[in-house]
C-alpha cells in the first residue's frame, strides 16, 4: 500500500540540547526523517532548540522552529502551523515526553494533529512502568519481580515484599535512568528512592528485584502496519546487568547465544512489539539472561528510534531512522528499497560479518567529586564504534578510537598505574564497574590471573575474558621476535598481530620502537590493511553503498574512483568541549564539496553522528582517528586533500604527522593553527599587531608560577599548555592556593607549563567567528557573553547582535579579527575571543579553524559558514561565493549552555574557565530580552512567572542587584534574600524577607527548596573559592530542578526578558525561514553536477 | 556445564590456557577449489581431507543445526559470520542423529561459554570425523561464490595432499548435480519418532505436548528434527520411512497425511520419490519443505534448475502471496522451481522469495498439497512460519 495522501503537513521534534543519555543520535534520526518525509512529498515542520543540528539547518525542512521545547511554545507552533500530524518517535524521549503532554492537554485533539509514529496508548504502555508490566505478563514474558511506589514508605514495604538487598530502583518516565540507582543497602535505598520520586514528573518509582550480574542483550526491531517485523540488530552487552546500557562496552550482534535462545529473544521481542503495538516504527527491547540457567526476563523497551537504533543502523547499514519516517506515514517495509543493495527491499534482516564493538567515553575528569562507579544511572558523554572482522581487532579498533590516549588494548605504555596496584586494589578495581576496568582486567591477566577468577571479580562473560585472556598473552608472543627487525622478518606474525588488531603504536611500544619505523616496516613487506564493506547481507549481494572498514584480509573492496577526492576528518566520539558542533562542519564540508563537484571521503568514529551516515559524503570509512588509520585511506584512495580544521582537537592533534607524511593539508596551514595556540609566538603576533593582550608568563614549578602571578597582580588565570575545553583551567585570587594549583592540579614540567594570565575581572567577553580566503576577511558574527570574563566561553550564555557594546569597540574588535586573519593565512574559518574592560579590547585567545560557535552564528545570520570555508579551503574565494561583507540581522539569537551536573551529585555546579557543558539550544526573538529568557526555557530552566526568587549576591554586586531587584519585585515576585542582600535591598526601598544563612539558622533556602518555595535562585559566587553554603544550596537547587542565576549580567539579562514577556503575555514563535527573509544574502554555491 | 575453560591441544580443560599461534601461522590447511583458487587457513576439526560442493551461510547463530542437517551432506559450508564456536556444541540442539556436512570452513574458531555447552565445536568436529578449516578470508570466499557460483571444493588439512592435487580432484569431482543423496542420508528403516516425546519438548519447550491424535507419514530424504518436533507439537504422531519407500507401503500405514521432508542434492535425481509422489497426490495431505517442496513441483510436471549459488541463512524475506505479509524465514537449498514449469491449472504459486523472487511455495488448486522452499522449522532462523504446520494439521483435520 503505498504512502497515506491524508497528510500534507508533518511536525517533527527534535531532541534539544545535548545532554548526558540523548546525543547527537537524535540529530542523525531527525535528519533521516526529515530527507526522507520530504522525499515523499509531505511539508515538514521542525521544530528544535539545538542549533548545532544538521535537522535544524533551514533546508531540510519547509519551516524550522529553533525554539525551546515546552509544551507552551509547541502550542503555540501547532496554532500557527496547524499540521496535519505529529511525529514525535525521532527526538528520543524528550520528543516523546513532549507529545504525551500536548495529548493530555488536549492540544493535539483540539487542532486536529493526528500523532503518527506510535500512538498514545502505545505510548503509555511502553513508558508506565505498571502498564508495561501487565502487558508482559499478558504475554507470558517473565520480568525481574518489582513493585512500584509513590512515597519512601510505600517503597520501604515494597522492598521488603521483594527479600533481599540489592534492589534497583528505576523512575518512571526519565531519561537515561536518571535518578536511579542501585541499593545495596537501607541507606542507599532511601537515598535514591528520594531523587528517583524527585526526577519522576510523576513521582513514580519501580524498585525491582536485582539482575545484577546477569547478561544483557538488546534488539532493535522496526513493525509496519501490516504487522511485518524485523530485527535489525542483536546487541550483547561485555558489561554485565548492573551497568546502564549506554555506559556498558556493547558488541554487535550477540555473541553467546544460540539460535534457540537468540530466537526465544527474537519472538519474545515480537510479542512485546505486537502487545505494546508498535505498528509504524522502530523499538528496541532489553533483555537479561541468567547466565546459570537461561532464564530470560524482559527489561524495557522503547517505543522509539534510540541511541542503541542510531548503532544498529551504523552497525548493520540499515537506515532505521529513514525506515521509521516512511513507516510512520503508511509505507510497509516490503515496500521499501534497501539503498545498499538497490534490488532488495527493506524487508529483511541484515546479516553481517564483522563484529561491531562500542566503547561509551565518559568525563568524570571534569567533575570532581563525583563517583566514577558505572551504575543504572547513565553518566558517559559520548560513545565510539568501530568494527572489525572479529573480536579482538574491533575491541582495540574500538579503544584506540576512544581518544583517551589509548592505543589499543594496553601494551601501549600506559599502563603503569595498573600494573602497580596491589593485587586487593585490583580486585577491587575489578569488582567495580568503571571506565578503566578493560585495562584491569589486562591488568589481571598479566599477573597470571585466571579466567575464572577474572569472571568471578567482572561478571563479564568468558567468552569476551578469554579474548582479553589471548591478547593480554600474545603480547609475550610478539616481544618474543625480539625487536622490530626480528618482526619483519616474520611476515607471517606481524600479520597475526595486525589481525589481533595491534596498532602500529602497540607494536612500536612492545618492540621499543617508533610507530613510524613500524609503519615502514610493515610497508616495506606489503602488509597493508584491506577495506570491507558494510553491506546488511554479509556479501550475499552487491553493495552500491560504499561504506568502509579496514582489516587484514584478502579481499580490498575499495575501488577509488579518478575523480579529485577531498577527505574530511571527523571528531571521533562526543566528549565535553567536542560535541556535535564540530560534526555539523564536518557534514557542512562534505555536502559542499560534493556539490562543487568533489569526490567527499568521510572518516570518523562517532555512531551517533550525521556524519557517519553513508549517505553524507560519497565515501565513508568508519575508522579510527589515528595517523596509522587515516594515512592509509588517504593512501589507497589517492585524495587530493584533507581538511582537518573542523573536526574538533582529535583531527588538529594529527595534523603535524599527516604533513610529515606528504599529506596535503587544505585550509590554514596546520602550522599556523598550532602556532596559535604557543604563547611565544602569540604574544609576539598580539606585540606585532599592536593589540592588547592581559599580562601574562609561563611557568614551570611553582615558585616561578608564583613570581608571574605576584608581578601581573592577583587574580590570575592559570591552565595548563595544549588542553580542550579549558580542562584544568581556574581563576586564582591567592598565593596560597595557586600553590596548592601547581601542586596538586596539574603536571608541570619544562616542556609542559602553565599559563598564567591577569584575569580581567568584570570584563565582558566576546567570540568573533569570521572567514579568510587570503584576500577577503569576513566577520561572521561578534557574540557577547551574558556572563562576564572567567567563564569557559562554551559554557557561558552568548547574544549576537551583541547587546551591550559600542560601535567603536566593536570596530576595533573588526580590524583586529582582520590583522589576525591575514596575519596567520587563515584560509577557512577563525575564532578569535576578546575581553573588553574599560572600552579597552583585549585579546584572550585566537583559533584559526571551526569553533563551537560556528552552527549558532550560521544560524542567526543565515549564512552556512562551514560550508563556504570548507570551499574557500579547496579553492574558491568569498568573492566567488558571494560573501564579503559581515551581515546585520535584525533579530537577536542567544546560544546558551546546557550543564550535566545533575548526573554528578557532589560536583560544584558553579561556572569556571573549564568548560562542563554538554550541549547547548538558541534563543531567537526580535526583542534581546525575550530570546535570551527562551535560550533560558530551552536549556531547561524555566524562570517561573511569578511566586518567589531568593537572592544572595556577593559584596561586588549588591550595588548592581538593586535596580534589578527592584525590577523582579515590579514583576509581580515576592523577593527572598540573606541577611547582607535583604538590607542592601531594604535600604534601597526594596521589599525583601531576610532568612538565614544555612549555616547560621533556620528558616533558610534549603528549607524553601525543599517546600518547593522558591521557584528561582539569584546567587552571585563569593570569591575564589565557593563557601560550603553555597555549594550546598546550589546542589539542592540542581536536584530539585530550580533555575539558577549566578551572574549579575545573566540576571539584567533575564529581567530584561521577563519585561518583555509580561508585554507580550505569552511567546511568539517564529521560523528560521522567516527571520532569515529579512537578512539574505545571495550566495554563489557551485553546483557540478556530476 | 560450563565449559570456558581455555583448553589445551590435548582438548583437556587445564589450568593454564596454551595457545597455537605459531601452528596458525604456519597455516599447513588449505581449501582449493576448481578454478585453482586457494584459500589457505588451518585445521580445527578431524584430521582427513573431503570433498564438497562449497557453500556460504550466512545465519549469524546456528552452526550446531548447520552442520547436523542431512541437507548439508556432500557440502562444504563457509560460514560468513566470522566468530564460530561460542556457544559450543550442546545436547538439545541437534538436527539429526550425527553430523552431515562434509567440512567447516570459518574464519574464527572459539572456545565455548554458554550454560548448555557440553563439548567445545572443535572437539565434535573432531569426534565426528570431520574436518575443518580456520583463518579463511570468509567473505573474499563468498565474494568469489556469490559472483563465480557455487564450486567443487577439496579442503585439504592433513599434509598429504599437495595443492595442485586437489585442485584436480575438486575440478574431477562430479559435484552434487543429478546426484541423489537423499538415499545417502535417508534413514534405512522406518521408525515411530520420538515415542516419548522427550525430544520434542526439550528446551525450552517444557510444554507438555498435546495429545498425538493424527499421524503422518514422513519421506526421510534427509529430514531435521525439527521438522518432527513441530508435528509433534501440532498433536501429530509421525512415523518416519525411507526415501525409496513405495506409495503402496505409504498408504497401507492409514496415515493422515504425508510429508515430504528436505534433504541434500540435485532433486531431479530422485525420480523414484518424483513418482511415488505423483501416485500418492489425491489420496492424502501433503506438506512439503525445501527438497519435498521440489520433488512436489516435479511429481507435478515442473522442473528444477540450480541457483548460482543457493540461498543459505536465516534472513530471507518471503512473502504470502495470500495474505500480503512477509515472513523472515530460514533457508538452505541450491535449486529452485521453475514458475513458468508448473502447470497453472494445477498449481498455484503461494509464496515468493522477495530477494530474487523466486518461488518460495506452492499450493495445489484440488487436491489437498502444498509445500515450501525455506524452512518453517527454522532451527536455525527466526519462527516466522511456524504457523504452516498448523496448516498441514487443518489440511489434514478438514
Amino acid at each position: 500500500m503505498p504512502k497515506r495522501d491524508d497528510l500534507k503537513k508533518i511536525m517533527l521534534l527534535g531532541s534539544g540540547p545535548i545532554v548526558i543519555g540523548q546525543a547527537c543520535e537524535f540529530d542523525y534520526s531527525g535528519t533521516q526523517a526529515c530527507k526522507s518525509l520530504r522525499e515523499e512529498g509531505y511539508e515538514v515542520v521542525l521544530v528544535n532548540s539545538n542549533p548545532a543540528t544538521i535537522m535544524t539547518d533551514p533546508e531540510f525542512a519547509d519551516r524550522t522552529y529553533i525554539e525551546p521545547l515546552t509544551v507552551d511554545i509547541l502550542h503555540e507552533i501547532i496554532r500557527r502551523e496547524r499540521p496535519d500530524a505529529l511525529l514525535p518517535t525521532l527526538g528520543g524521549q524528550t520528543a516523546l515526553n513532549l507529545a504525551m503532554e500536548l495529548d493530555e492537554q488536549g492540544v493535539l485533539e483540539r487542532y486536529k494533529v493526528e500523532m503518527i509514529g506510535a500512538k498514545v496508548e502505545v505510548i503509555r504502555k511502553a513508558e508506565d512502568r505498571d502498564l508495561f508490566k501487565q502487558a508482559m505478563q499478558r504475554i507470558g514474558l517473565d520480568l525481574p519481580q518489582s513493585r512500584i511506589a509513590h512515597s519512601l514508605p510505600e517503597a520501604r514495604q515494597a522492598r521488603r515484599e521483594l527479600g533481599d538487598f540489592p534492589v534497583v530502583v528505576r523512575p518512571a518516565f526519565t531519561l537515561g535512568g536518571s535518578g536511579g540507582g542501585i541499593a545495596y543497602n537501607q541507606d542507599q535505598f532511601s537515598e535514591i528512592i528520594e531523587s528517583g520520586l524527585q526526577y519522576s514528573p510523576i513521582s513514580e518509582v519501580l524498585i525491582e528485584e536485582s539482575v545484577i550480574g546477569w547478561k544483557e542483550f538488546e534488539l532493535e526491531l522496526m513493525r509496519d502496519r501490516k504487522d511485518n517485523v524485523v530485527v535489525v540488530c542483536s546487541i550483547e552487552n561485555v558489561d554485565a546487568m548492573g551497568v546502564h546500557t549506554g555506559d556498558s562496552i556493547t558488541v554487535a550482534p550477540a555473541q553467546t547465544l544460540t539460535d534457540r535462545e537468540y530466537q526465544r529473544l527474537r519472538d519474545a521481542a515480537l510479542a512485546v512489539m505486537r502487545e505494546i503495538g508498535v505498528d509504524t516504527g522502530g523499538s528496541n527491547v532489553q533483555f537479561a539472561v541468567d547466565p546459570k540457567s537461561g532464564r530470560l526476563v524482559v527489561i524495557e523497551m522503547n517505543p522509539r528510534v534510540s541511541r542503541s537504533s542510531a548503532l544498529a543502523s551504523k552497525a548493520t547499514g540499515f537506515a532505521i531512522a529513514k525506515f521509521a519516517a516512511k513507516l510512520a506515514v503508511g509505507y510497509t517495509l516490503d515496500e521499501i528499497d534497501n539503498d545498499i543493495t538497490r534490488e532488495t527491499p527493506a524487508c529483511f534482516e541484515p546479516a553481517i560479518d564483522y563484529v561491531v564493538t562500542k566503547i561509551p567515553r565518559f568525563a568524570f575528569e571534569k567533575f570532581a567529586g563525583s563517583d566514577s562507579t558505572l551504575t543504572t544511572r547513565m553518566k558517559s558523554v559520548g560513545e565510539t564504534m568501530s568494527i572489525g572482522r572479529n573480536f579482538k581487532q574491533s575491541l582495540q579498533k574500538a579503544l584506540r578510537s576512544l581518544e583517551t590516549g589509548r592505543h589499543g588494548f594496553g601494551a601501549d605504555g600506559r599502563d603503569q598505574g595498573f600494573e602497580t596496584l596491589s593485587d586487593r586494589e585490583l580486585a577491587a578495581e575489578l569488582a567495580r564497574p568503571n571506565a578503566e576496568r578493560l585495562f584491569q582486567v589486562r591488568a589481571a591477566f598479566r599477573r597470571g590471573w585466571s579466567l575464572e577468577r577474572v569472571h568471578a571479580a567482572t561478571l563479564i562473560d568468558p567468552w569476551f575474558l578469554g579474548h582479553l585472556q589471548e591478547l593480554a598473552a600474545y603480547e609475550d608472543e610478539i616481544r618474543a621476535a625480539g625487536d622490530l627487525a626480528g618482526l619483519s622478518r616474520d611476515p607471517a606474525l606481524f600479520r597475526q598481530a595486525k589481525e589481533f588488531g595491534y596498532s602500529d603504536r602497540q607494536l612500536a611500544f612492545l618492540l621499543s620502537e617508533s610507530e613510524d619505523a613500524v609503519r615502514q616496516a610493515r610497508e616495506k613487506i606489503g602488509l597493508l590493511p584491506v577495506y570491507g564493506l558494510v553491506d546488511t547481507c554479509a556479501a550475499e549481494f552487491e553493495a552500491h553503498t560504499p561504506y568502509y572498514y579496514s582489516t587484514y584480509g584478502e579481499l580490498d573492496e575499495c575501488r577509488p574512483s579518478d575523480r579529485k577526492k577531498v577527505m574530511i576528518l571527523g571528531g571521533g566520539p562526543n566528549r565535553i568541549g567536542q560535541g556535535v558542533e564540530f560534526d555539523y562542519c564536518c557534514v557542512h564540508a562534505a555536502f559542499a564539496l560534493r556539490d562543487a563537484g568533489f569526490e567527499t571521503i568521510m572518516v570518523n568514529s562517532n555512531p551517533e553522528t550525521v556524519s557517519t551516515d553513508y549517505d553524507t559524503s560519497d565515501r565513508l570509512y568508519f575508522e579510527p582517528l589515528t595517523l596509522e588509520d587515516v594515512l592509509h585511506i588517504y593512501r589507497r584512495e589517492d585524495c587530493w586533500g584533507v581538511i582537518v580544521q573542523f573536526g574538533g582537537q582529535t583531527p588538529l592533534k594529527l595534523a603535524a604527522d599527516l604533513e610529515r607524511n606528504g599529506v596535503n593539508i587544505i585550509g590554514t596551514s596546520p602550522r599556523n593553527i598550532e602556532a596559535a595556540e604557543d604563547r611565544k609566538f602569540f604574544s609576539s603576533l598580539v606585540g606585532r599587531l599592536g593589540l592588547l593582550q592581559p599580562a601574562n608568563g609561563l611557568a614551570s614549578t611553582a615558585e616561578e608560577a608564583v613570581a608571574i602571578a605576584e608581578d601581573i597582580g592577583y587574580p590570575v588565570l592559570v591552565r595548563p599548555s595544549f588542553v580542550l575545553g579549558g580542562r584544568a583551567m581556574v581563576i586564582v585570587y591567592d598565593r596560597p592556593t595557586l600553590q596548592r594549583y601547581m601542586v596538586e592540579a596539574v603536571e608541570v614540567s619544562e616542556k609542559r607549563p602553565v599559563l598564567i594570565d591577569r584575569f580581567l575581572e568584570d570584563a565582558i567577553e566576546v567570540d568573533v567567528d569570521c572567514l579568510a580566503d587570503g584576500e577577503t576577511v569576513v566577520i561572521g558574527a561578534i557574540m557577547e557573553h551574558v556572563e562576564k570574563a572567567g567563564v569557559h566561553s562554551g559554557d557561558s550564555a552568548c547574544a549576537i547582535p551583541p547587546l551591550t557594546l559600542e560601535k567603536p569597540v566593536l570596530d576595533t574588535i573588526r580590524s583586529h579579527t582582520r590583522a589576525l586573519a591575514g596575519e596567520l593565512q587563515v584560509r577557512g574559518l577563525m575564532n578569535v575571543q576578546y575581553a573588553v574592560r574599560h572600552d579597552q579590547v583585549y585579546i584572550l585567545e585566537v583559533n584559526p579553524r571551526a569553533s563551537r560557535t560556528v552552527p549558532f552564528v550560521s544560524k542567526a545570520i543565515g549564512v552556512p559558514l562551514a560550508k563556504l570555508a570548507a570551499l574557500v579551503m579547496a579553492g574558491f574565494t568569498l568573492r566567488e561565493l558571494g560573501f564579503t561583507e559581515e551581515l546585520s540581522i535584525r533579530h537577536f539569537a542567544v546560544k546558551e549552555a546546557v550543564l550535566p551536573f545533575v548526573r554528578f551529585p557532589g560536583s560544584d555546579t558553579v561556572l569556571t574557565p573549564e568548560m562542563k557543558s554538554t550541549g547547548e539550544v538558541m534563543g531567537l526573538d526580535i526583542d534581546a530580552g525575550m530570546a535570551f529568557l527562551k535560550s533560558q526555557l530551552a536549556a531547561g530552566s524555566e524562570i517561573p512567572r511569578a511566586g518567589n526568587v531568593f537572592m544572595s549576591v556577593c559584596d561586588r554586586d549588591k550595588p548592581a542587584v538593586v535596580e534589578l531587584a527592584r525590577q523582579v519585585a515590579e514583576l509581580g515576585y515576592r523577593i527572598y534574600a540573606t541577611l547582607g542582600t535583604a538590607t542592601v535591598l531594604r535600604e534601597a526601598g526594596v521589599k525583601a524577607h531576610a532568612l538565614f544563612r544555612i549555616s547560621k539558622g533556620r528558616p533558610n533556602v534549603l528549607d524553601l527548596i525543599r517546600d518547593r518555595e522558591v521557584g528561582w535562585i539569584v546567587n552571585t559566587p563569593s570569591g575564589a573559592s565557593p563557601r560550603h553554603d553555597e555549594l550546598t544550596m546550589r546542589g539542592q537547587a540542581v536536584a530539585h530542578n530550580i533555575p539558577i542565576t549566578t551572574t549579575i549580567s545573566g540576571l539584567q539579562a533575564a529581567v530584561a526578558g521577563l519585561r518583555a514577556l509580561a508585554r507580550r503575555e505569552r511567546h511568539e514563535v517564529c521560523s528560521l525561514q522567516e527571520y532569515q527573509r529579512y537578512s539574505r544574502v545571495d550566495l554563489r554555491l557551485p553546483r557540478n553536477p556530476r | 556445564m560450563k565449559s570456558f575453560a581455555p583448553q589445551g591441544r590435548s582438548g583437556k580443560t587445564v589450568e593454564e590456557p596454551s595457545y597455537d599461534w605459531g601452528e596458525r601461522r604456519a597455516g599447513k590447511a588449505f581449501l582449493a577449489l576448481h578454478d585453482g583458487t586457494i584459500f589457505r587457513g588451518w585445521s580445527a576439526g578431524a584430521d582427513c581431507d573431503r570433498l564438497g560442493e562449497v557453500v556460504f551461510n550466512t545465519g549469524m547463530t546456528g552452526y550446531e543445526e548447520i552442520l547436523t542437517d542431512p541437507s548439508y551432506s556432500g557440502q562444504l559450508v563457509a560460514m560468513t559470520y566470522p566468530e564460530i564456536g561460542n556457544t559450543g556444541i550442546n545436547h538439545d540442539d541437534h538436527e539429526s542423529r550425527q553430523l552431515f556436512a562434509e567440512g567447516l570452513i570459518v574464519h574464527q574458531m572459539n572456545q565455548p561459554s554458554n550454560w548448555r555447552s557440553v563439548r567445545s565445536l572443535s572437539d565434535y568436529l573432531r569426534a565426528s570425523g570431520v574436518p575443518a578449516i580456520v583463518g579463511v578470508d570468509t567473505r573474499a570466499l563468498t565474494v568469489k561464490l556469490r559472483t563465480e557460483g557455487t564450486a567443487r571444493g577439496y579442503l585439504a588439512v592433513t599434509g598429504r595432499v599437495g595443492e595442485d592435487e586437489a585442485v584436480r580432484r575438486a575440478r574431477d569431482w562430479c559435484g552434487l548435480d543429478g546426484q541423489d543423496y537423499a538415499a545417502r542420508v535417508s534413514a534405512e528403516q522406518a521408525f515411530e519418532w520420538d515415542g516419548d516425546g522427550h525430544i520434542s519438548t526439550t528446551w525450552p519447550d517444557q510444554d507438555r505436548l498435546p495429545a498425538a491424535d493424527l499421524t503422518v507419514a514422513a519421506y526421510d530424504f534427509g529430514i531435521k528434527w525439527n521438522i518432527l518436533r513441530r508435528l509433534r507439537q501440532q498433536g501429530i504422531a509421525v512415523r518416519v520411512v525411507p526415501a525409496g519407500t513405495s506409495a503402496k507401503d505409504i498408504l497401507e500405514l492409514e496415515t493422515d497425511g504425508l510429508f515430504l521432508s528436505n534433504g541434500p542434492a540435485d532433486p531431479a535425481a530422485v525420480t523414484y520419490a518424483i513418482d511415488n509422489i505423483r501416485s500418492l497426490l489425491g489420496r492424502l495431505p501433503i506438506m512439503g519443505i525445501c527438497l519435498g517442496h521440489q520433488l512436489l513441483g516435479l511429481a507435478l510436471g515442473g522442473r528444477t534448475y540450480r541457483l548460482k549459488f543457493g540461498h543459505h541463512g536465516c534472513n530471507h524475506p518471503v512473502k504470502d502471496l495470500t495474505t500480503g505479509k512477509v515472513e523472515i524465514t530460514s533457508q538452505n537449498h541450491n535449486f529452485s522451481l521453475d514458475p513458468d514449469s508448473l502447470p497453472p491449472d494445477e498449481m498455484e504459486i503461494t509464496h515468493i522469495n522477495l530477494n530474487d523472487d523466486t518461488v518460495e511455495g506452492i499450493r495445489h488448486r484440488k487436491c489437498p498439497a502444498f509445500s515450501v522452499q525455506y524452512h518453517p522449522e527454522a532451527a536455525p532462523g527466526p519462527h516466522d512460519a511456524g504457523y504452516l504446520f498448523a496448516r498441514f494439521r487443518e489440511l489434514m483435520s478438514g
